[in-house]
């Protein structure tokens, strides 16, 4: 098991990220228990797994907010190794190594608009643009320009999630599908080399979801950076992952293409099996 | 040593009376998660009402001491509680689901309310009352002839405190409303769609609170037989200190916040100089909060994304 | 009203029953609260023992009073409000107005208590309470269950809120708060400027004014932190307290005037708020809050204590007054120099001194003004705004949380620090009295009750929560307490603060061409 694992895990020049014996327990509690695995660039690779395999914390490893108990997290830049993600604080992970995430329960500013939610995604961009604030206080061209172009990106991402018409309207007043693709146009404006979705797709209906796919296939083919994709719903993570890894209960229980993975008896027997119950 | 020892046993007289104010503030704190402004002046009142009973004592010439204790006890209680559930009523109640800062500026003004109402209700002036329990046992001597003293009233502070502590375990966890309280700070939705009435179970954790507030109030006007307008914010800051520096939420916390701040008080004041030693209790809280964010037995509280 | 259904379930209580019911409650209650400390009044007398006096007429009333007060309220609960307009109207008219004229009496008639007798103070109307201020407070309290009836008689006109009704409300109350700020900003400011030129304006308003627009602009810098970015600092008077002694020091040893000092005490302002905030300002909301108050506390404290530096508990006496840049307010200026009025060839006075001091401080006020309001639309002002909504997502984004939060820290302790030194010029005396806790308290107040991040709130909350304290002098025992009431109330009625409201910093339809036309409804 743990040689297949290896021989999947070797990395290469399209190598994006790479875990390597990640180990996470809280307490008595394994919640991640000795996982490695490679997610390349152009790719979507789907983390599937029932409730409580530990998915979430696979995330919350690699964008810094916990701490793996053991274990290490390459981040490749040009097929080399950049940043160990493990070492990094949390903020940092957004801002350098450029890991982009979603969260679960959706985490918007509620308060301020679709439009500054999105700029804020660009903060750190515009805070070097206004000099830290000296410029943008005395309002320079510079920051102004780069504040023109921040809004931009904000207008073109807004437009591709199909949020332009409520770019001024309160983010926590928007309907739920909305608020879901509001937070991935959000991640994107971060300009991530990584983009960690973690279920995209829950509550949203089936037109929604169909939509949502386009949408994740397209930032793949066109930006072409990667896409770890937790889904709850076999058959979406099926129609559009490059490559999926699943996971049940901590531990990982098979990793290869949809197709491989929809064969492995392992697979059929933890979570499909388990699927039913639900 | 013989000093020391002085000062510990003063150290932990004063730490009871802060650990039994604290109480109040870790439980409001555990159930709605604010900080009631207010409940240093519910102190304050404890201690005058305690006072007035001591008086009317006086008055209708009840002199057997341990009558008179347990009298200023039991009616600094009741009248004291009425307070607490008043201030939840009118302060919080109304606020319950409004933004976080409203419950915090309502309970400050009630704090201001409070203080202000006993001034002019009772007159700005330092009250004082004579000693009620003399005396003590001497327990240790120097060579230099520096005497040890434990009063008697000390030891009754102290047995007073652990028994409160004990009675109060018992309620928290074997009793329906110590069930239902513990339900509430797990998930108030949760709990009432439980069948428990929140509101209830909120009011009663006010007036629990104010009652230990008014054991406090009782403690320092015997102890230090002074009693003013004034008195609830220094030491409600002090004891939300012991509360935080325990670990906030938690019971035994606050009392061992409570004994920590007074020790600390203490031996501050005993060795190096009485000005600051208020400076040194904050000083300490910085400390703990910097290297265990969640206080000495406060949970660690791993935020969920 | 009341049936037995077949089912045994219990009878549906009459309005009466319920009424009756909460009647003896609230009798209960009454009783309660004042018994010990009402009934009893303890007399400390030098030299004597403590004693007391009763005041059991003063329960009886409150007793038979505040439960038919109830009464009237639960009526008007059940959708009967008449009782409430009709008693409520006549206690309100009785108990205030008896008071009122009893307190004017009272101020017009003791001075001639000689020719009148000592009865006339009592203006012959008999009252519950021995004090009028206190007849008064119940009168209010009568014209509050008016107010409730009122409430009702037009309620029960539009029928119940509805969910979406109530949301309504809420946006119509926002714009509301919008619309006035619209119109009260420019009102407040114009105001501002021309009042202390106009007929009655005199020393004690320009100084009351004044005395206001230190408290404005308090409460701007501390919105930064508490309004923008959410942190919530309990001890925002120490870098208030930084900045007075940073003058008062830097004008008494190092003989430094006002405009060059206080570059200097906002720096010390903002390095102390620095230091103070980096171990601390990645601790949660409230642990932040009781550090910052146990901050405010230890400067406080070492204020009083360290003597040889801060003059102790008797504070630093003899600062240098304000000069007009330079040139000094004198009556006689020293041999060869000028003074303000040789210099503009005024006759002396002493209001020159005293006006110049409040265009000072509503010009330090309205830059601080601002500042903020520029602030809040660049990416650091986006940037505290986030951190207050989700401090989780902004970590996720790569903004760094504890950099942020020390900007804000340290911009709103140099505000405070501007404040102190204008505090410490225009009294030429501090000590450590005028920075005790109730200061962070109400200026914290100021910020909450004028509706977080509302700049115009802000202000009117000021003048509110300043003026009418000093407007009141006559209450003199009363101020806190009003003043605390006050505090309560406001937070009751308007949970979010006054003019709660809260403007995007960017909107698309200003730039970028490529806004489609927004569908009807899209504006908040
Ligand atoms: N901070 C935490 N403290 C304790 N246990 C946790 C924590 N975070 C996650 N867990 C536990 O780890 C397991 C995996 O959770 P999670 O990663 O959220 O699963 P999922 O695959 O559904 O996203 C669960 O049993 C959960 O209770
Ligand atoms: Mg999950």
């Amino acid at each position: 098991m743990s040689f297949t694992a290896a021989a999947m895990a070797e990395p290469d020049d399209t190598s994006l990220l790479k875990v390597t014996h990640l180990t996470m327990r809280f307490g008595g509690l394994l919640a991640i228990d000795d996982v490695s695995f490679v997610a390349r660039q152009r790719e979507i690779t789907g983390i599937i797994g029932p409730n409580g395999a530990g998915k979430t914390t696979l995330f919350n490893c690699i964008t810094g907010f916990y701490k793996p108990t053991i274990g290490r997290l390459e981040l490749f830049r040009d097929g080399k190794v950049a940043y160990l993600l493990e070492q990094m604080e949390g903020y940092a992970i957004g801002q350098k190594a450029r890991v982009a995430r979603t969260f679960q329960n959706i985490r918007l500013f509620a308060g301020m608009s679709v439009l500054e939610n999105l700029m804020v995604a660009q903060h750190n961009k515009l805070m070097l643009a206004s000099g830290y604030t000296v410029f943008g206080m005395l309002g320079l061209p510079v920051y102004r320009k780069a504040e023109r172009a921040a809004q931009e990106k904000a207008v073109h991402w807004l437009e591709r999630c199909g949020l332009i018409d409520h770019a001024d309207l309160s983010a926590g007043n928007l309907p739920y599908g909305a608020q879901r693709r509001l937070e991935i146009a959000r991640a994107m404006c971060t300009d991530p080399v990584l983009l960690c979705l973690d279920e995209p797709a829950a509550g949203l209906n089936p037109r929604e979801s169909a939509e949502l796919n386009q949408l994740l296939l397209s930032i793949r083919d066109e930006t072409g950076i990667g896409v770890l994709l937790i889904e709850h719903d076999m058959s979406v993570v099926m129609g559009i992952s490059d490559h999926i890894i699943v996971l049940d209960y901590g531990k990982k229980i098979s990793d290869g293409t949809p197709a491989e993975v929809q064969r492995d008896p392992a697979v059929i027997r933890a979570y499909l099996g388990e699927e039913e119950k639900e | 040593m013989e000093y020391f020892t002085q000062q510990l046993i003063n150290g932990l007289t004063l730490g009871s009376i802060y650990g039994l104010i604290a109480i109040g503030y870790t439980m409001v704190y555990g159930i709605i998660g604010m900080i009631n402004f207010a409940h240093g002046d519910v102190y304050m009142i404890g201690a005058f009402q305690a006072m007035i009973v001591f008086l009317i004592c006086g008055a209708l010439g009840l002199t057997w001491v341990p009558l008179q204790l347990a009298l200023m006890l039991i009616m600094a209680v009741i009248f004291t509680a009425a307070y607490g559930w008043s201030v939840e009523r009118l302060a919080y109640r109304p606020l319950r689901g409004s933004p976080r800062l409203a419950p915090l500026i309502s309970a400050i003004g009630m704090s201001i309310v409070l203080s202000n109402y006993v001034q002019l209700a009772q007159g700005p002036r330092p009250k004082p009352i004579p000693p009620v329990i003399r005396g003590g046992f001497q327990i240790m001597e120097s060579d230099a002839g520096f005497v040890v003293q434990l009063g008697y009233l000390q030891i009754v502070i102290i047995l007073l405190t652990v028994a409160l502590m004990a009675i109060f375990a018992y309620l928290i966890a074997k009793t329906p409303l110590g069930r239902a309280q513990r339900a509430c700070e797990q998930d108030m939705k949760m709990a009432s769609l439980l069948g428990v009435n929140v509101d209830r179970t909120i009011s009663l954790t006010f007036v629990m609170g104010a009652a230990l507030a008014a054991v406090a109030g009782m403690m320092v006007t015997l102890y230090w037989g002074v009693n003013e307008f004034a008195m609830g914010f220094v030491a409600g800051i002090k004891a939300f200190t012991a509360a935080v520096l325990g670990g906030i939420g938690s019971l035994p916390g606050a009392m061992l916040g409570g004994i920590l701040i007074g020790l600390i008080e203490a031996m501050w004041s005993a060795y190096f100089s009485t000005e600051y030693k208020d400076v040194a209790a904050f000083g300490i809280l910085v400390l703990v909060l910097i290297f265990r964010p969640t206080g000495l037995l406060g949970r660690p509280e791993v935020e969920k994304v | 009203m009341a049936t037995l259904t077949m089912t045994g379930a219990k009878p549906v209580p009459s309005t009466m029953q319920i009424a009756i019911k909460e009647a003896f409650l609230t009798a209960f209650l009454v009783f309660m609260l004042s018994f010990l400390m009402i009934g009893f009044e303890t007399q400390a007398q030098q030299g004597q023992p403590l004693s007391y006096v009763t005041r059991f007429a003063a329960i009886v009333w409150g007793i038979i009073l505040v439960p038919l007060g109830r009464i009237l309220i639960v009526f008007n609960r059940h959708g009967r409000p008449m009782p409430a307009l009709i008693g409520g109207g006549f206690a309100f008219l009785y108990l205030f107005g008896g008071a009122v004229i009893a307190i004017l009496f009272d101020v017009l008639v003791i001075p001639f208590n000689d020719y009148f007798g000592e009865a006339a103070g009592a203006a012959g109307i008999p009252l519950p309470f021995a004090d009028p201020i206190v007849d008064a407070i119940f009168g209010l309290g009568a014209l509050y269950i008016v107010i409730l009836g009122i409430q009702t008689m037009r309620h029960t006109a539009h029928g119940e809120l509805t969910l979406a009704q109530r949301e309504a409300k809420e946006a119509r109350t926002a714009l509301r708060a919008k619309q006035i700020s619209m119109v009260l900003g420019p009102a407040l400011l114009v105001t501002a400027l021309v009042l202390p030129f106009t007929p009655w304006s005199d020393r004690v308003l320009v100084e009351t004014m004044t005395l206001i627009l230190t408290y404005v602009m308090l409460g701007w810098g501390l919105n930064i932190v508490v309004g923008l970015a959410g942190l919530l600092d309990l001890g925002y008077v120490a870098f208030y307290a930084v900045g007075a002694y940073s003058y008062a020091k830097l004008a008494t040893e190092f003989g430094l005037d006002f405009w060059a000092s206080l570059p200097l005490a906002g720096a010390f302002a903002a390095f102390f708020g620095v230091v103070l905030g980096f171990p601390v300002l990645r601790l949660r909301g409230d642990y932040l809050a009781i550090v910052t108050l146990g901050f405010g506390e230890m400067i406080r404290i070492t204020l009083i204590n360290w003597q040889a530096f801060t003059g102790g508990p008797n504070g630093i006496t003899g600062i240098p007054r304000m000069t007009f840049f330079g040139v000094p307010f004198d009556r006689t200026p020293e041999e060869g120099t000028q003074a303000f009025h040789t210099l503009f060839g005024l006759e002396y006075s002493t209001m020159h001194r005293i006006l110049f001091l409040y265009y000072v401080i509503l010009g330090l006020a309205l830059i601080t003004n601002f500042f903020t309001i520029r602030l809040r639309k660049l990416p650091i002002g986006r940037a505290w705004e986030a951190l207050r909504e989700d401090e989780t997502a902004c970590r996720a984004l790569g903004i760094n949380p504890t950099n942020t939060k020390l900007t804000a820290f340290a911009l709103g302790a140099m505000m405070a620090g501007f404040a102190g030194s204008f505090f410490a010029v225009r009294q030429a005396f501090i000590s450590p009295e005028s920075f005790v806790f109730l200061e962070s308290a109400v200026i914290l107040a100021i910020v909450v009750l004028g509706g977080m991040g509302s700049q115009v709130g802000v202000a009117l909350a000021a003048v509110l929560l300043i003026g009418l304290p000093e407007v009141m002098r006559e209450l003199s025992l009363y101020r806190m307490l009003a003043f605390g009431a006050v505090m309560v109330l406001i937070m009751l009625w308007r949970p979010r603060g006054l003019l709660a409201h809260r403007e995007p910093t960017i909107l698309l339809r200003r730039g970028g061409g490529k806004a489609k036309p927004r569908k009807a409804g899209a504006t908040a």
